[in-house]
């Protein structure tokens, strides 16, 4: 079987001495696209943070192997640079840094990492009009400070762009559809489906099921404190949908 | 979050790249300050009468004066008796002369500091006055200025080439009662630049001067008089650095500049004075006064500085804006890291009817730094319709150092227009984790926010000199991150 891009076995996190991850348990191989879906404060954020490598959590067991890497010994700018690619839920504002200069600078960094050449101005800038084609990412998002003063799908949808240009390994989306109407929704996941490809990955982190009508997952995850309490495939989310996390939750219980 | 932003502080450390010395042979004055000290200077510099007059008037009125209180920074008092007002490299006193004869060790030096005076070396388009402590060692470019009229040459050397022209403005617009500093500027001022574009010349190179303080327990006085008569145009930069000393030192200038009918001077200050060590040990105290005004219509004077040196800052570049329809503007970047000290800003006097202003001032606060814009916008009755925009932004990085900002508006005219706005942001850890997600290290994403901040005012800056001020302010704040 083929090397998974990401195994995560028995995780245990928490922040200043709160347990929040409680001994998480997933493997995710190329070409598979994952979701993870829970109610508010399961953990489901916390978990995309400590693989992005967020200061500020307790790691109290377990481990994470990234390609054949441990992980969670990489700083967060060597996992990027190794492929790992976070879709923010709230992507930061950084007002004065031109959004091109800023994804060159992000790009050259993983070629330089690959021993690459960097790509100066006039090829990098035929590379990533090559890809705002792809995704019809409007031309000024290039000119604009980095998701300064864009509006909320805006700052989604340059989420999804900087993958486009970043290609990753594995690229986890945490709750992208999050404040998004239904229009907005559809493009970032047009977007991300694009962008899928035999040997990525992708994990899905949501609340909602409709984010998982356009992003059609290979097997959907629950997450309910701090355990993932249901595995199975795309059609646990509908089940999930039709009854709430109320009682599917209930319904698998696992024992301590 | 404590280890984050004791993160983002380790950023801010950084190393001093010219606290080197010169060991060159000197000769000086005894230290401390009195007639008979400022006779010495005179005589050394075989000035005409009426210049010590000058002087000794300044003199004693600064024995009448009180350092000002005012400002926002701390230090010890200065005791005015330890300082040595008078250090030249041997043979130099004189007054300056042609380059083949400057000692090789102080070509050495400004070669080092990446200002080569010689020649074959020497910038392209840059005229450059090199001053060693109290003395200017050489100027480049002489003849070729020369041929267009432009007068470019040490202070000393005005003083004597051309005494009328010094004599008409010297103190024309930074008069010795003006205050504390440059009464004492005034009175013990050993050289600077002079510098005058005739009418209608446009000065075909940058013209630069380049301070270096090297002798310890010296201060360094210089006076700068840049005059652009009617239609000309000059752009002018400024360069200092200062061996790394334990003691601090005073650097107290004035600069005058005066523009005619439709004459404009930009004039650009990169100022890299040492610092001081990061526990604040250290470094140079900066009180300068420089002031411009706009005496012609339509003239213009534009100042931009960029502020990463000295351990305490205090200098408000201002312009009096008395020419009718004159332009008036202050770009400014002041970092303060470790214990820097800074209270800088602008004053902009409005005289003249459809006279402007512009304000641009950008601090950035880093370590224990504090840093402080304080400036003066005043609208004559006179000054009909006249306008002025001020923006003032502060950005903080870490959490130990300190902002403010004081905007004094008087307006005494009903026409006049005048606009302030004022921002506060903090380069926080979201940011910094966020470029990190996005490959780029911590201290890339500090210069990168850094360099997008202060964009506003390098793009002022003389194109070869924006990317020197892009790499200081990366230097700067060097450490600034883990």
């Amino acid at each position: 079987m083929r090397q998974p891009i990401l195994a995560i076995q028995s995780l245990s996190a928490g922040v200043e001495g709160r347990q929040i991850l409680k001994g998480i348990n997933l493997v995710i191989r190329p070409g598979e696209v994952h979701a993870v879906m829970g109610p508010n404060g399961s953990g489901k954020s916390t978990l995309a943070s400590i693989l992005a490598g967020r200061d500020g959590y307790d790691i109290s067991g377990g481990e994470v192997i990234y390609c054949g890497k441990d992980l969670l010994a990489l700083d967060p700018e060597e996992r990027a640079r190794e492929g790992l690619f976070l879709a923010f839920q709230y992507p930061v504002e950084i007002p004065g840094v031109n959004s091109t200069y800023f994804l060159k600078a992000a790009y050259n960094e993983i070629r330089k990492h690959r021993g690459q050449p960097e790509l100066d101005a006039m090829e990098f800038l035929t590379f990533v009009k090559e890809r705002m084609k792809i995704l019809h990412v409007p031309e000024d998002f290039l000119k604009r400070p980095v998701n300064h003063g864009f509006s909320g799908g805006e700052k989604k949808r340059n989420e999804i762009f900087q993958m486009a240009v970043l290609e990753p390994k594995l690229a986890i989306l945490d709750e992208t559809d999050s404040g998004l109407d239904i229009d907005a929704l559809k493009i970032v996941a047009i977007g991300v489906n694009k962008l899928k490809r035999p040997d990525n990955a992708q994990l899905v982190i949501t609340h909602y099921q409709r984010l998982l009508n356009f992003i059609v997952p290979d097997f959907v995850h629950i997450l309910h404190d701090g355990r993932i309490v249901r595995s199975g495939g795309k059609e646990l989310a509908l089940e999930l949908e039709d009854k709430g996390y109320e009682l599917i939750v209930n319904r698998t219980t696992v024992p301590a | 979050m404590s280890t984050a932003t004791e993160t983002i502080e380790g950023l801010v450390k950084q190393e001093y790249k010219y606290g080197f010395t010169t060991d060159i042979e000197t000769e000086s004055a005894p230290p401390g300050l009195n007639e008979d000290v400022i006779r010495l200077i005179s005589h050394k510099k075989q000035e005409p009468e009426w210049l010590l007059e000058w002087r000794l008037k300044a003199y004693r009125h600064w024995t009448t004066m009180q350092a000002p209180q005012w400002p926002k920074v701390h230090y010890p008092e200065i005791d005015y008796q330890d300082i040595t007002y008078f250090v030249a490299p041997k043979n130099t006193s004189n007054g300056p002369k042609s380059l083949d004869e400057v000692d090789p060790k102080l070509l050495e030096t400004y070669g080092k500091l990446g200002i080569p005076l010689n020649e074959r070396n020497r910038l392209l388009g840059v005229a450059v006055d090199a001053v060693f402590d109290s003395v200017s060692v050489g100027t480049t470019f002489k003849k070729e200025l020369g041929a267009k009229g432009v007068i470019f040459c040490s202070f000393s050397e005005a003083v004597q080439e051309h005494p009328d022209l010094v004599r008409k403005y010297l103190g024309s617009v930074v008069p010795h009662t003006d205050n504390f500093y440059a009464a004492l500027n005034s009175a013990v001022f050993t050289d600077g630049s002079f510098c005058y574009i005739p009418k209608g010349v446009r000065c075909p190179m940058e013209l630069s001067t380049y301070f270096r303080i090297n002798a310890a327990k010296s201060g360094q006085f210089e006076r700068t008089l840049i005059i652009a008569d009617e239609g000309s145009h000059v752009s002018y930069l400024e360069g200092c650095t200062a061996p790394m000393r334990d003691e601090n030192q005073l650097h107290a200038a004035v600069v005058e500049l005066i523009t005619l009918d439709n004459a404009e001077i930009k004039y650009s200050t990169v100022q890299n004075w040492y610092p001081g060590d990061e526990n604040g040990k250290g470094g140079i105290y900066n009180f300068v006064t420089k002031r411009g005004a706009c005496r012609g219509v339509n003239s213009k004077i534009s100042w931009t500085q960029v502020e990463t040196g000295s351990a305490i800052t205090w200098k408000y570049p201002g312009v009096i804006l008395q020419g009718d329809n004159s332009i008036g503007e202050f770009y400014s970047v002041a970092l303060t890291n470790n214990y820097q000290q800074a209270d800088t800003g602008t004053k902009m006097i409005h005289i003249g009817k459809n006279t402007r202003s512009t304000i641009v001032s950008k601090g950035i606060s880093a370590g224990h730094g504090q840093n402080s814009y304080r400036g003066l916008v005043k609208v004559l009755k006179g000054a009909a319709n006249a306008r002025n925009f001020s923006q003032c932004d502060s950005l903080l990085i870490g959490d130990k150092c300190g902002a403010h900002t004081f905007p004094y508006i008087e307006v005494k005219n009903t026409s006049a227009r005048v606009e302030h706005e004022a921002s506060t942001s903090k380069i926080g850890e979201d940011q910094i984790f966020y470029c990190k997600q996005r490959c780029i290290s911590a201290q890339d994403a500090v210069n990168m926010i850094v360099n997008g901040y202060c964009k506003e005012v390098f793009k002022q800056l003389p194109m070869e000199f924006a990317v020197e001020a892009q790499k200081l302010l990366g230097v700067s704040l060097e450490g600034s991150v883990g």
